[in-house]
């Protein structure tokens, strides 16, 4: 069913997904949302599958007329959209009247923002997925970024609740989205074909986000980093979020478009859930990572899944559930009190 | 004996470190743990590139830890020789020579000294072992040109390198799986399609399997790009 006719699309606006998994052996990159958690909220609070297709927005939102009746939700980046010239609240579901025209105001802080609509967004599969791989042109919206005119049909994704509505993220769950971020790394692969005073100086310097950094990766600007041997390596696989540093010493993390294997070493892997702290940082905003342990990073991944496992609760029953995040001794804590009826 | 080395990238990822050269030999363990690994159906594994002398394992962290994993992969590379792994294959890649389809074929001839024909011949009586597939989606790093035609980049590279199109780069050859900007020699161009998406399956070469050129005529290559437009061609292949 058409949905939605974009008006203004903003400067980078695609269809994403969850990725294109299961390729990358053939060279296929991943590509899909860079922040995968505001993806996966919007979704949710909507009623869709968590890996149902979204609009990713970058700096500014799109412009865009409904010419159906839709349930909508706008997470990520914190900015102010209008529903008709009313403003809008974020992280909430939201009922557009067909004919309506949503907006946004500039981005105040972070850099994506997803918009999610009731059903998915219905553009085919490619390879078992909907995202954009925009050097490939294929996936998404004709393997493009959204322009004015383009209309994006919705599917059927998810529960099919018809009035999916003012279904709202408790404030405690909103990422608070900073220009000083802690991106936490786990050492390696090639960690060792570093010289030791700059593993040292990597890890306790102020690195900068340039301006040469889109959804393939960033470039970082900060103290040289030394490899004690040349920066080549016979090509292997990239990981999601790893941090590679050619010749000239300054760091590169390869994020959702990378491609899918490189030459240069790789001194630390950002590990998953920080990822998305990473695709809201704008360039000129600056980065220190501290090296943590995978027993670290399998708990912050727990902790994770287990707030969006209690959001999605929340969104199916928000008259039954209350959630509450309570903070004890610096450890994080999720209460979900149910209403008991007698 | 040589210690495989296995090491975490991140939280979802194991890489597998062979030797650290690029060989047929090393290339061929590369693709035995690979296949091994994907016959094993370990829960939690989501995806395994193989590439030059490594092999990254992705999984989710939510299924698997990646130190049982690691230890699941040590009891896999020691059951190795038990498991059966078939052979590579060779695809055989129809290819027009020279002309518009191949530019720089008569460059590549003048530069060592060889006639066009001995170019031809040269190129395409090798077997090439595709090392691996990257930078591009179906792009095949292959090896085991003959030196006798290499041939350096282009000074200034092309804008626009249609897809199929076969080159040299040094002591490398190539094909574009996609029409793409480049600086490759091109010395002709293959009706077959290296990615479709809308094909099953929608890459025509694997990691570890082979490649060798057939020289064909124009006729030929638009009977067969009529085939393969039409999902009508049959690939031929055969084993090591």
């Amino acid at each position: 069913m058409d949905a939605v006719r974009l008006i203004e699309p903003g400067p980078l606006t695609t269809i994403q997904d969850r990725g294109r998994k299961g390729y990358q052996r053939f060279g296929m990159p991943v590509a899909g949302a860079m922040d995968l958690f505001s993806y996966r909220i919007a979704n949710l609070l909507v009623g869709n599958d968590e890996g149902a297709a979204a609009i990713e927005f970058t700096l500014q939102g799109p412009k865009m007329e409904f010419l159906q009746d839709a349930v909508i939700a706008i997470t990520g980046a914190e900015t102010v959209p209008f529903l008709d010239n009313k403003p809008l609240p974020m992280w909430q579901s939201i009922f557009v009247r067909k004919g309506s025209i949503i907006s946004f105001q500039g981005i105040k802080s972070g850099l994506r923002g997803y918009v999610a609509i009731g059903g998915g967004i219905n553009v085919p599969q490619v390879l078992g997925s909907r995202s954009t791989y925009l050097r490939a042109k294929i996936g998404g919206f004709e393997g493009r970024k959204l322009a004015a005119g383009d209309i994006i049909k919705t599917g059927k994704s998810g529960k099919g609740f018809p009035d999916f509505k003012n279904r709202r993220l408790p404030k405690g769950f909103i990422p608070d989205f900073k220009e000083y971020e802690e991106i936490r790394v786990i050492l390696g692969p090639q960690a060792e074909l570093f010289k030791k005073e700059s593993i040292e100086k990597f890890l306790s310097s102020a690195y900068e986000v340039t301006a040469q950094s889109d959804r393939m990766g960033y470039r970082l600007k900060g103290p040289i980093i030394k490899h004690k041997d040349g920066a080549d390596i016979i090509s292997d696989g990239i990981p999601p979020g790893a941090i590679q540093v050619p010749g000239h010493g300054q760091p590169i993390i390869m994020l959702a478009d990378r491609q899918t294997t490189g030459g240069y070493a790789k001194i630390a892997t950002v590990i998953s859930t920080d990822l998305n702290k990473l695709a809201q940082l704008t360039p000129g905003s600056k980065i220190r990572f501290k090296a943590v342990t995978l027993e670290e990073a399998y708990n912050a991944l727990r902790a994770q899944e287990n707030t969006i496992g209690k959001i999605e609760e929340f969104a199916i029953n928000p008259g039954l559930t209350k959630v509450y995040k309570l903070r004890i001794s610096g450890r994080e804590f999720i209460a979900s009190v149910e209403e008991i009826h007698e | 004996m040589v210690v495989i080395k296995y090491k975490a990238a991140g939280d979802m990822s194991i890489v597998v470190e062979f030797e650290n050269e690029i060989s047929e030999k090393v290339n061929s363990k590369v693709r035995s743990m690979c296949l091994a690994i994907e016959k094993s159906m370990l829960t939690g594994i989501e995806e395994v590139i193989p590439t030059y002398r490594s092999l990254l394992v992705n999984y989710n962290p939510l299924e698997i830890r990646g130190d049982s994993l690691i230890e699941k992969l040590k009891d896999i590379e020691n059951r190795l020789e038990e498991i059966k792994i078939p052979k590579p294959k060779v695809v055989e890649i129809p290819t027009l020579y020279g002309d518009d389809f191949g530019p720089d074929l008569k460059f590549v001839a003048n530069y060592n000294n060889l006639s066009i024909e001995e170019v031809i011949k040269i190129h395409s009586r090798g077997k090439y072992l595709i090392y691996m597939l990257g930078f591009t989606p179906g792009f095949p790093y292959l090896g085991g040109m003959s030196e006798k035609i290499a041939t350096p980049r282009l000074e200034n590279p092309r804008t626009r390198i249609p897809a199929g199109s076969v080159g040299i780069a040094g002591s490398q050859t190539g094909i574009y799986p996609v029409e793409s900007p480049g600086g490759w020699r091109l010395i002709g161009r293959t009706p077959l399609k290296l990615f479709n998406p809308d094909h099953q399956p929608p890459f025509l070469l694997q990691a570890g399997d082979y490649l060798k050129f057939t020289a064909i005529d124009e006729e030929e290559f638009y009977r067969i790009k009529d085939q393969v437009e039409k999902n009508q061609y049959h690939v031929k292949t055969s084993l090591l």
